[in-house]
């Protein structure tokens, strides 16, 4: 090596890998506004969509008369039901196994639901021409609770009726959907009637709404001359929109060019496919002109991808000394008027069966009733794996009123109870296996950041000023920890649509030593072009700099499951690092070759291959990436490329442990954060700028969900919270600064480790918030009050306590 | 449909003149008719921000104001912000300071942020936090935008004193 090699800490560093806190390759557009979202595409003679909705939440549609609407000058269009039922789109099939109307087909389920599609010049015309479609509607009695659903002798899905077996095993009512049951119930029940302790406890995870700041749109081109369509849209998953897309259309798959654009924000909003993307698809096939479809922010509200809704009744038992037995759990699942929960078609109920947590619980059992109402279909994972925010919200609010029954410290009680380090792999009483953990380590680490001790004992003196009337402000100390199960999944048990839930990369390396991978992922704005350019750049020796990373479309991407559930980097990071090494496997031999030594007396350093014992004999990544393009090597084909599918043999476990600090004025109900601690153990870090990026945002919505985000619907199934006037969404002024902190405990089976970070600020955070509030409270009696914990709410808490007499 | 009015506007230091109802947005004049796609549609309640122009020297939403409100005003999109080469000091700091993730609202995000900055060049966190407050995002959290507008003041000033 002479002066002028660059040394290896400084090649290390130049290639921007793993580990590094590389700035976004994305902000450049995003910063000078030349991103491109789908209601900026522009195409020729593009006309606007837009849709009749029902005002009622159920009723029977008369009539619909479009005759107004189409003298209206501008109007092209106007589809129904009828008008779709030749084709046989007027209906769909849903993820979950379910099917659901595409346009009313003579009645409606829920307020807000699609009756007609109007095709229009531009988008206020179609505004006038939806005003203008005459709709008779025959009002029916109205449900929108489970259990009334479930007694109620209206029947609400009468194209279901006299089928007793539904996608997912029996129904049990003409308004049951499925019953999933997990776990051992007879051993279960005998641990309970035999236990020293038994706290019980029925709460409501209120329904919400994931509401990205991009609502959901499409645009569709149906190129009539060519055979071809191309649909531009906001999906986490193109390549099942296009598989989607085919089946229903019968336009056969490479005639289908599905492409998701800059997408803004989708936290599992976009992962679903809904009526406004078949009717553009459907009103560009009839007009032969691209058709463009935005809902309003009303209607994103209202129809597309509600969130959580789950009624809970739980049982932990355990021994005096607050060893855990046994756990029980209930679910009545309200799915709306149709069932389109986004899960791995095996789960109905998502990953609701990691619902025993980060506990060592011997014996436990899960059954979740999937019921239907007149609210909107949905049931997505809003910023989690399928369920998961559900069941860790569960177990955190049961370890809580455990510790209430014992009379115990609530962090203690976790203690006490967690899968001890050497005890991973960990199998579960309701079946995963947790790949690896180290939870009392980051519990430890959480508890003396924040001095656990010193805030219990100013909480204790808060209390006792409070009763001698010296302020009034209690302080409350929320803990969670939490463990997700992420990155589905492997295609033995997780498939959507029968499709397995692998993912893909494919890499392109040029002669000049720059790359192209492209993903079967894409982007809502966690950094894929970034930290993927990163896995990479250390997999084979290559700039991240020089890499550019595609994804979301269909034409040229890889198949893959998409991006939700925080499975990109689990998943398509694992393709990333197995497609790298076979890049890394080829560029071996060619550097052999120019080296005239034998494959195995070459090793990878960096950003090269060198002689063993030899370092001084080298070819770099540059000059073996221009062999492979201009020599004849003997026995290797020209090129270096490589493709992977991943399917990866088991799940990833994230977790971490979340403390918040939080006085709240008993007068007004106002909860103020005094302190947010996070630490995060998501395996091997990418880009620790991204990460601790991903959880600011993650806390932030959990911030909402628990204090005070809801749809909310009255008795007559209307949507109360359809604006952002009362949809709850933080601004600057209402979010603290968070503290992040972190522990690595790398994923044994993953190829580098990582398991996925994306969410777990918000399944941790949520319990963190909700336990804050509920633990200002404990000392006076309260053991369990439901979220969104708005003032409100808070207010009437403190008065049911007697604390305003 | 009513009869269309004749629009002129200044956009980003060029003149522009059009037809439009007087019933259109402002937000759907510049997207539709001036290709101007930086400033987005999230509301249309003006509660979000995406929308955010700078109107006459002030902070608008431009998705509920009238393009005919507007007729002769001059207007700053976040395409008048900065030049590839170029940047305002707020576009680097965003990007140094990751305060953006899916890029839907840093338009308006950075848009009211430079007239922030211009009514009080010295903010504490606080007035940043409630200077801000008409603009959402949904994926930061709020903290990396305030380390950007707060980091990007400090500079901005800094230039200042150096060029006195």
């Amino acid at each position: 090596m002479n002066d002028m090699t660059p040394d290896r800490e400084e090649r290390s560093a130049n290639l921007k890998g793993m580990g590094c806190s590389r700035k976004r390759v994305e902000d450049a557009r995003f910063t000078q506004g030349k991103g491109n979202y789908v209601d900026d595409i522009k195409l020729p003679d593009m006309l606007h969509g837009d849709f009749v909705r029902s005002p009622y939440a159920h009723a029977r549609v008369v009539s619909v008369n479009k005759e107004a609407a189409l003298a209206l000058p501008g109007v092209v269009a106007v589809l129904t039901a009828e008008d779709l039922a030749p084709l046989n789109l007027h209906w769909m099939p849903t993820l979950a196994g379910d099917k659901q109307m595409v346009l009313a087909d003579g009645k409606v389920l829920f307020q807000g639901q699609e009756v007609a599609f109007v095709v229009a010049s531009d988008r206020y015309v179609a505004a006038d021409a939806v005003e203008l479609v005459e709709v008779e509607y025959e009002e029916l009695p109205v449900i929108t609770d489970p259990f009334e659903a479930l007694k109620s002798e209206v029947v609400l899905r009468e194209d279901l009726e006299g089928q007793t077996e539904g996608a997912h095993g029996p129904r049990k009512h003409h308004n049951h959907i499925f019953t999933w049951e997990q776990g051992d119930e007879a051993g279960t029940n005998q641990v309970l009637d035999n236990a020293e302790v038994v706290a019980e406890e029925t709460m409501y995870y209120h329904r919400t709404h994931p509401c990205p700041l991009e609502t959901c749109g499409s645009v569709a081109s149906m190129d009539k001359v060519n055979g071809k369509l191309t649909l531009w849209g906001t999906f986490q998953a193109p390549h099942v929109v296009r598989t989607v897309a085919s089946l229903l259309s019968g336009i056969e798959e490479h005639n289908i060019r599905v492409v998701s654009p800059d997408i803004g924000g989708g936290f599992g909003n976009k992962v679903g496919v809904y009526p406004g993307y078949v009717c553009s698809i459907v009103a560009s096939i009839v007009t032969g002109k691209p058709v463009k479809w935005v809902e309003d922010r009303m209607e994103n509200l209202m129809s597309t991808a509600f969130a959580r809704d789950y009624h809970m009744t739980g049982k932990i038992s355990a021994t005096k000394e607050g060893k855990i037995t046994g756990l029980h759990c209930h679910v009545t699942a309200d799915h709306g008027g149709f069932d389109a929960c986004a899960d791995p078609t095996k789960f109905p109920a998502g990953f609701m069966n990691i619902c025993t947590g980060s506990y060592d619980i011997p014996v436990a059992y899960l059954a979740v009733d999937g019921v239907y109402t007149n609210k909107a279909p949905g049931g997505v994972s809003y910023r989690c794996s399928f369920r998961v925010t559900e069941a860790v919200y569960f177990i955190e609010r049961m370890i809580e009123v455990l510790a209430i029954e014992l009379d115990m410290d609530a962090a203690e009680l976790r203690r006490i109870n967690f899968i001890k380090k050497e005890q991973f792999p960990y199998t579960a009483a309701l079946g995963w296996e947790y790949d690896s953990g180290d939870y009392h380590t980051a519990w430890d680490k959480a508890l003396e950041t924040v001095d656990y001790e010193g805030l219990r004992a100013e909480q204790a003196e808060r209390v006792e000023a409070f009763k001698r009337g010296e302020t009034r402000k209690l302080m409350g100390v929320g803990l969670s920890f939490f463990t997700e199960i992420v990155g589905a999944g492997p295609v033995k048990n997780c498939d959507i649509l029968g499709m397995g839930m692998f993912d893909s990369c494919e890499i392109r390396i040029h002669p000049t030593g720059s790359a192209i991978a492209r993903l079967g992922t894409i982007s809502q704005g966690q950094g894929h072009a970034t930290t993927f350019a990163q896995i990479l750049a250390s997999e084979i020796g290559i700039s991240a700099d020089s890499i550019t990373i595609e994804e979301g479309d269909t034409d040229t991407a890889p198949y893959g499951l998409g991006t939700y559930g925080s499975r990109s980097t689990p998943v398509a990071g694992a393709a990333t690092a197995m497609a790298g090494r076979k890049i890394r496997a080829k560029a071996q031999m060619i550097a052999a070759y120019l080296l005239e030594v034998h494959d195995d007396d070459v090793e990878f350093d960096i950003d090269r291959f060198v002689v063993k014992g030899a370092p001084e004999r080298f070819k770099t990544m540059k000059e073996i990436a221009y062999a492979a393009y201009n020599q004849a090597i003997p026995g290797i084909e020209p090129g270096l490329e490589a493709v992977s599918y991943y399917d990866p043999p088991n799940m990833t476990y994230p977790f971490g442990a979340y403390v918040c600090v939080m006085d709240i004025d008993v007068d007004t109900g106002v909860p103020e954060i005094r302190r947010f601690y996070a630490l995060d153990d998501c395996g091997t870090r990418i880009n620790p700028m991204i990460i601790e990026g991903q959880v600011h945002g993650g806390l932030t919505e959990a911030l909402a969900v628990a204090l005070g985000q809801e749809i909310a619907y009255d008795d007559m199934g209307n949507v109360k919270t359809g604006t952002l006037m009362d949809f709850f969404l933080p601004t600057a002024w209402e979010v603290p600064n968070y503290e992040t902190d972190y522990t690595v405990t790398p994923s044994p089976h993953h190829p580098i480790g990582a398991k996925g970070v994306g969410e777990s600020p918000h399944v941790g955070g949520v319990p963190c918030f909700s336990n804050a509030v509920q633990d200002a409270f404990r000392a006076f009696g309260l053991r369990h009050t439901n979220m969104p914990h708005d003032h409100w709410r808070i207010w009437q808490t403190a008065n049911g306590l007697g604390l305003h007499d | 449909m009513t009869d269309k009015m004749h629009i002129k506007l200044k956009v980003n230091g060029e003149d522009k003149e059009f037809l439009a109802e007087p019933r259109e947005l402002l937000i759907y004049a510049l997207r539709e008719k001036l290709n101007i796609t930086g400033p987005h549609v999230g509301c249309e309640t003006s509660h979000c921000g995406a929308c955010t122009v700078t109107l006459d020297g002030k902070s608008v939403k431009s998705c509920t104001m009238f393009v005919a409100q507007a007729n002769g005003a001059e207007i700053t999109t976040i395409e008048g912000i900065g030049e590839p080469d170029a940047l305002h000091v707020l576009q680097e700091s965003f990007r140094e300071h990751h305060g953006l993730q899916c890029g839907f609202c840093t338009p308006g995000m950075i848009t009211r942020a430079t007239k922030l900055l211009e009514e009080n060049p010295n903010p504490t966190e606080e007035e940043v936090r409630f200077g801000m407050a008409g603009n959402i995002c949904r994926c930061t959290g709020y903290q990396n935008i305030v380390k950007s507008i707060l980091s990007a003041a400090s500079e901005i000033n800094a230039a200042k004193e150096a060029a006195q």
